[in-house]
């Protein structure tokens, strides 16, 4: 298929992670962003302050003195009607980790952009997932992008997901630092009159407010050991967790209307690459899954049936599609690109067996770990994996975590 | 698909070549993916910048281990760093050098090499030795893939921080018409 | 340099706690110099400016000028640019 040429196309630029999501922020109509730079995320910023400049934004951007601060804002703003977004990462997560962790208690829609980076020490400033996978049990939705392109198309599709009353969450939309933040690529702009009709009309604070119309206390206390408290409480939590659950379906019809309306179909919880006939399966998640399906190409080419599942929603856990892809194979290698000290294992890997646990046959499961603190998952790398698995597929006993990286 | 690597130091503007460069590709109907090698990168020290480019989508966002073009646009960096590790027999080598290439110590392997005094041309142009957008011009001189045109059209819409879009145009032309471009086929540079 | 006590002996740990740093890098800004300061000793009276200003103290001391550690200098030209007696140019690096 040719590819159109770039400057007969308005809607056709080339740009690297971070610009495709200022534009897909641009496209969704914030009307409050706060940010606050920090490496890789930097540019992204950047750009949002360039296009608020240029009136390609029309947002109030809050150059706020933190990543504290920056949340706290975006709380008020949120409850005072506005649809709002922000950009961050590792140690700017962890000083927004106080009003991080309220957002999703208080079912606010915020969209934020987590570009990945892997824990702060020992000291770095490359791309890896440990900052998103810690606080995977924050409340908020987390979907992880492949590509530049996917990270603009989520963005927009996570305001429809957030903003839609049965599910009222925050979304964070992942893409690795540096591999996808500056990494850039060919990338294609929707038309504005169709993601505002893909959007509709906001409506971001019919649930709670902070507004003299509407006057009501915005989060009291609750809980304790007697009187309404425990069942309040639990009540509230429960509501968290269904709207986690309807979220599933949510976030696949956003993502099948998405491929009606602009022609690009992305797999909304799990993709499934190859994987209907193959023995065994490789395990993905971001960035890493574009070499990573170029690797099972290759061991195709040996005569290895091998398939690869792509984790793009991580939270909610997308278990019964986990669970369909899981049940074609015979067994399974996990690429994670952060750990589970706890586990001595990769976070994806774990929650991999809690899926297999309700499968009718045990098979064997591998934890790779790679791709830390900005190494690289190679094809090389990736071979080794689709090997080991193999060889467990084998019967072989299999001890890991296997660190792909470990003798680079 | 054919992969690139382009080497130079921090402050030259490899990176943003590397973009530049992706976007002429794509004007020319080719599917480009660039992406730098990351750190923060003090003026001087050694960068690198990775492009892939297909005539279909291209998925993978790895680092480049072996190129089938390499592009050098710093005259010193190869002292620092092997810029040829990984090459690809049948390789191209653009570098901004004075020198012949009797006088660079050149592989095996390479079958055309384009030589462009970038650095001379650099300090003409914009009194710094920021050599990234003539060295786009060699590239093109050495290997015909991209067109002056593309290149231009990729300038308009790059942030070009240290000068102004008509001095790397001029620059670009003189990258493309200074080069010297020597043709081994198979038989090694010397 | 550290010349009043060693770096800690880090071989007396196991190497995978806590990151530490026991040698200092070898790395040498002098590398990738586009231009260098040259010192016009008549004019020079060692007035000390560029020795202040130098970002990476490669400034030395000789009998009636001060010259430069051209293993360190980067070739910045804020000397250049400070000195009062406009006693130091800046010429270009050959080679390459």
């Amino acid at each position: 298929m040719a590819v159109p040429k770039l400057s007969n196309r308005q809607d056709v630029i080339v740009c690297d992670g971070n610009e495709a999501a200022a534009w897909g922020v641009a496209l969704s109509r914030p009307d409050v962003i706060a940010v606050y730079p920090i490496t890789p995320q930097s540019s992204l910023v950047e750009y949002l302050a360039q296009f608020v400049a240029d009136g390609r934004i029309q947002a109030e951007l809050l150059d706020v003195e933190g990543e504290h601060s920056v949340m706290s804002a975006l709380h008020g703003a949120c409850l005072a009607g506005g649809r709002t977004y922000t950009a961050t990462c590792g140690a700017g997560l962890a000083f927004m980790f106080e009003p991080y962790l309220r957002t999703s208690g208080m079912r606010l829609p915020i969209v934020t952009s987590l570009v990945t980076r892997d824990g702060i020490t020992p000291q770095c400033v490359w791309g890896g997932q440990q900052d998103a996978m810690t606080v995977r049990e924050a409340g908020w939705i987390h979907m992880y992008c492949e590509s530049a392109q996917e990270v603009l198309d989520t963005i927009i599709m996570a305001y429809r997901i957030a903003e839609d009353r049965d599910v009222m969450l925050p979304v964070n939309v992942n893409h690795d630092g540096n591999y996808l933040s500056y990494g850039i690529s060919r990338v294609e702009l929707p038309a504005q009159n169709e993601v505002d009709a893909y959007l509709g009309e906001k409506d971001v604070n019919w649930h709670v407010a902070l507004d003299p119309e509407r006057p009501m206390g915005v989060d009291p206390l609750v809980g304790g050991a007697g009187g309404p408290g425990p069942a309040m409480f639990v009540r509230y939590r429960k509501g968290l967790c269904q709207g986690m659950q309807n979220a599933l379906g949510v976030i696949a019809e956003a993502h099948r209307e998405w491929g009606e309306r602009f022609g690009r179909v992305w797999a909304p919880l799990v993709e499934e690459y190859r994987l209907d006939d193959a023995d065994y399966a490789i395990v993905t998640i971001g960035s890493m899954s574009g070499a990573g399906k170029d690797a099972v190409d290759e061991a195709r080419d040996r005569g290895e049936k091998v398939g690869l599942i792509k984790v793009k929603t991580f939270r909610p856990f997308p278990l019964a599609a986990m669970q369909a892809a899981l049940a074609k194979v015979d067994a399974v290698g996990v690429v994670d690109r952060a750990v589970s000290f706890g586990w001595n294992s990769g976070p994806v890997y774990q929650e991999i067996l809690a899926a297999l646990y309700g499968l009718s046959t045990r098979i064997p499961a591998i934890s790779f770990i790679g791709g830390l603190a900005g190494a690289d998952i190679t094809g090389r790398h990736f071979r080794r994996a689709i090997e080991a698995t193999a060889r467990a597929r084998a019967g072989e006993e299999i001890a890991g975590p296997i660190w792909l990286n470990e003798n680079d | 698909m054919r992969e690139v690597r382009i080497h130079g130091r921090g402050g030259q503007g490899a990176v943003i070549a590397s973009k530049i460069l992706a976007k002429a590709l794509v004007e020319e109907g080719k599917y480009a993916v660039a992406i730098p090698s990351f750190g923060f990168e003090r003026r001087g020290a050694p960068v690198a910048a990775f492009l892939r480019f297909d005539d279909k989508e291209i998925r993978a966002a790895t680092n480049i281990y072996n190129p089938d073009y390499i592009i050098c646009i710093d005259p010193t960096v190869a002292r620092a760093v092997d810029i040829f590790a990984g090459m690809n027999k049948g390789g191209t080598l653009v570098q901004a050098t004075k020198r012949s290439p009797e006088e660079l110590d050149l592989p095996n392997g390479l079958d055309t090499v384009g030589l462009c005094d970038a650095v001379g041309i650099a300090l003409d142009i914009f009194d710094k030795p920021i050599t990234n957008s003539i060295m786009l011009g060699a590239f093109a001189k050495t290997t015909g893939i991209v067109s002056i045109a593309a290149l231009n059209r990729g300038l308009e819409t790059a942030n070009l921080r240290d000068a102004g879009l008509e001095q790397n145009i001029r620059a670009i032309k003189r990258g493309f018409e200074e080069t010297r471009v020597y043709d081994f086929a198979g038989d090694g540079p010397l | 340099m550290n010349d009043v006590r060693p770096y800690f002996d880090s071989s007396s740990i196991p190497n995978d706690l806590c990151p530490i740093a026991t040698e200092p890098s070898p790395m040498l800004p002098g590398d990738w110099r586009a231009e260098r300061p040259v010192v016009d000793r008549e004019k020079c009276v060692k007035c000390a400016t560029c020795w202040l200003f130098c970002p990476v103290q490669c400034v030395v001391e000789r009998p009636t000028w001060f010259d430069f550690d051209l293993t360190t200098c980067k070739g910045c030209g804020i000397c250049a640019r400070e000195c009062p007696h406009r006693a130091i140019i800046m010429v270009a690096e050959t080679g390459g």
